[in-house]
């Protein structure tokens, strides 16, 4: 048994509670904001007690935006579909790409892998701005401005270093005599690739997936340059909540909400997920 | 001796680009019959492993041929060479139990179930790991993890078993049953077998002949006894054997009808002309310098020999190791009795001169075994 005093035990509850309080209270705020009118929100000082109102979520579900000065149009469920449409499929084209990528430079020693490898990092380093001028351009002349193929060919920036190098590392962690262990037992190696080392690097490709997949889905400065409204993932497309009449921040909680509940969930889920393949060959599976 | 198994001819490896890499193997060829035990015994880093890489195929021979039953593989994907193997590091499957483990290696050979139990639940019995068949690799020792690992190598029905250190981890004792028994198996399934080793005693039990490698060269390939008896040179005479084989440098003299092998500290090991064969008293009279071995079991106390001091006494419970100066080195023997000598005690030792190795001084050569030519 650990030994701990009650006062230890009482100030490491209190620590505890500051850092969640710290690292919640944003989120909560928003929560509630979410369920109140531009009124109740404004109101000095701020009350915690306020009238639920379900509007705001009426509101960017419908499309319909009333405010002072007339109805708006605005596209956030569109905005929301197209932020999983662009984050889903580019993980998914980062996955299929960057996972056989990664298990050639963590196998097979070529002529240049570790500058190729390095390269790929790179794109990670530059600031977005610096090559969005130069993209914008090229994007326009190719015709590749305002789609979807375009954008996730751009996402590719954020999603697939990212794989590449995590992934990398889970696959060089898998001693290669278990591979080779396989391939002498009459298994060619892309069996060997498909049923030892993909199932071994599981929670790493499922982590690098979910870390993509939330980079992916908060990406704002390229969406914002190379889509328009009707491409435009929601980090773009809350900033028509800023009407002439005002900023809507009743309607922007909601968003927000809205927006946040695919990762989380998507974390939520996957950090169980993630706690049990961690713990390689000690679960059945 | 049947048809050969195995033959390597002339395999060189570098790792890096050819003659400018490590030349981790030399022009090695060997050749192995069917039915045969093989131990490459060797020092870490003496080509060993990378010469048993080499035939499974996850490295590329630079230079050479391999042939596996008069078959060239040395281009062919390992899945091809109809090889198993067991590794050092045990590579077991983590998601699979030990059952599965070792049935998985039967996979490919598409056998029905019932026979796959069966050959599993004997080769289980053979390691003494049947009680833990059901758990997963991580749950179970280095011990038994290596034993499901030889195992999974043992269970295939392949033209060539290679074992990379196969009983490393296991307990003295068990080490030792488990050498009988799995000698028995191969023999009796006359399967052929190379296995990695650097225990010398694992390689004498097992083996039917052993290859004795370092720096990448194979120094001798011979059967135990012969690599016991005659050393091929320097290298196999120190290396194999416990405790090692002494060896001293000597200056050969020829005075007063004797043949004198003059020691440091200005010790003389005498011996009448007709103690060696007319060829190796030829050998010796035509050189200045030679070195000489002998082992420690030859080395005898007695009044006449020459001085030395005893400088550690062990009695091992079955035998004594007597360490003494001698001749500005030092001298190892062996008693089978419990010999109570102080330390600094003066002895007298002698050696006969049928246990003498001789070997060249520059090469390291073996140049006579007692009373024959090498």
């Amino acid at each position: 048994m650990e030994h701990t005093s009650l006062l230890e035990r009482i100030l490491r509850g209190i620590a505890l509670t500051l850092v969640v309080i710290f690292f919640m209270f944003p989120i909560v705020w928003i929560f509630m904001m979410s369920f109140q009118t531009n009124e109740t929100i404004l109101r000095i000082p701020p009350q915690l007690v306020f009238e639920p109102t379900l509007a705001n979520y009426t509101a960017l579900i419908t499309g319909k935006l009333t405010t002072v000065s007339g109805t708006l149009d605005i596209a956030f469920m569109r905005n929301l579909w197209n932020s999983v449409f662009l984050s889903v499929t580019s993980v998914a084209v980062a996955l299929l790409l960057g996972v056989p990528a990664a298990y050639a430079f963590a196998r097979h020693k070529f002529r240049g892998s570790e500058d190729i490898a390095f390269t790929l990092l790179s794109f990670r380093f530059a600031p977005a701005l610096l090559v969005l001028l130069p993209l914008t351009l090229y994007f326009q002349k190719l015709g590749l401005a305002n789609t979807y193929f375009g954008l996730i060919w751009v996402y590719q920036l954020i999603c697939l270093p990212l794989i590449l190098w995590i992934v990398r590392g889970y696959f060089e962690d898998i001693p290669a005599d278990i591979e080779y262990a396989y391939r002498i037992g009459g298994h060619s190696w892309f069996a060997t690739f498909r049923k030892i080392a993909l199932p071994l690097a599981g929670p790493g490709i499922a982590a690098a997936g979910l870390l993509a997949f939330i980079f992916a889905w908060n990406n704002f400065v390229f969406a914002l340059v190379l889509a328009s409204a009707d491409k435009q993932p929601v980090t773009v497309g809350a900033l028509a909540f800023i009407t002439s009449s005002g900023i809507q921040y009743g309607q922007i909680s909601a968003a927000i909400v809205l927006s946040i509940t695919p990762t989380l969930a998507l974390a939520l889920y996957a950090q169980r997920y993630l706690v049990e393949g961690l713990s390689l060959g000690a679960v059945k599976g | 001796m049947s048809a050969s198994a195995i033959t390597l001819s002339g395999v060189d490896k570098f790792y890096g680009p050819i003659d400018r890499g490590v030349h981790a193997v030399k022009n090695l060829t060997m050749e192995i019959a069917k039915g045969e035990i093989v131990a490459l015994l060797g020092s870490s880093g003496c080509g060993k492993t990378s010469t048993l890489r080499m035939i499974a195929g996850f490295e590329e021979i630079s230079r050479g041929a391999i042939s596996v039953g008069g078959r060239k593989v040395h281009t062919l994907a390992p899945v091809k060479r109809n090889v198993a193997m067991a590794f050092e590091g045990y590579s077991l499957y983590p998601p699979l139990t030990v059952r599965e483990n070792m049935a998985f290696a039967l996979k490919a050979a598409r056998l029905p179930k019932s026979e796959v139990d069966a050959k599993v639940a004997s080769i289980a019995k053979l390691l003494e790991i049947e009680d833990i068949l059901e758990r997963y690799p991580s749950f179970i020792s280095g011990g038994q993890q290596q034993r499901a690992s030889l195992g999974r190598a043992l269970i295939r029905n392949a033209d060539l078993h290679l074992l990379d250190e196969p009983m490393g981890q296991l307990e003295p004792q068990l080490r030792a049953v488990l050498r009988g028994r799995i000698k028995h198996f191969i023999k009796e399934r006359g399967l052929t077998a190379i296995l990695v080793t650097h225990d010398q005693t694992e390689a004498n039990a097992l083996a039917d002949r052993i290859a004795v490698m370092e720096g990448g060269v194979l120094q001798q390939f011979d059967t135990p006894d012969m690599i016991k008896q005659r050393p091929a040179n320097l290298f196999t005479g120190t290396f194999v054997g416990e405790p090692p084989m002494n060896v001293f440098e000597a200056y050969v003299g020829n005075a007063a009808g004797k043949i004198s092998l003059r020691l440091p500290d200005g010790l003389s090991l005498d011996y009448d002309h007709d103690a060696f064969s007319a060829p190796v008293r030829d050998q010796l009279l035509n050189r200045e310098r030679v070195v000489i071995g002998v082992r420690p079991y030859a080395v005898r106390r007695s009044k006449e020999g020459v001085p030395a001091t005893v400088s550690a006494n062990q009695w091992l419970g079955d035998q004594t190791h007597i360490a003494a100066d001698f001749a500005g080195g030092s001298l190892v023997l062996v008693e089978h009795d419990r010999t109570r000598l102080e330390l600094g005690a003066p002895i007298n030792v002698s050696i006969d001169p049928k246990n003498l190795h001789v070997f060249d001084q520059a090469s390291g050569n073996a140049i006579s075994h007692g009373m024959e030519l090498a």
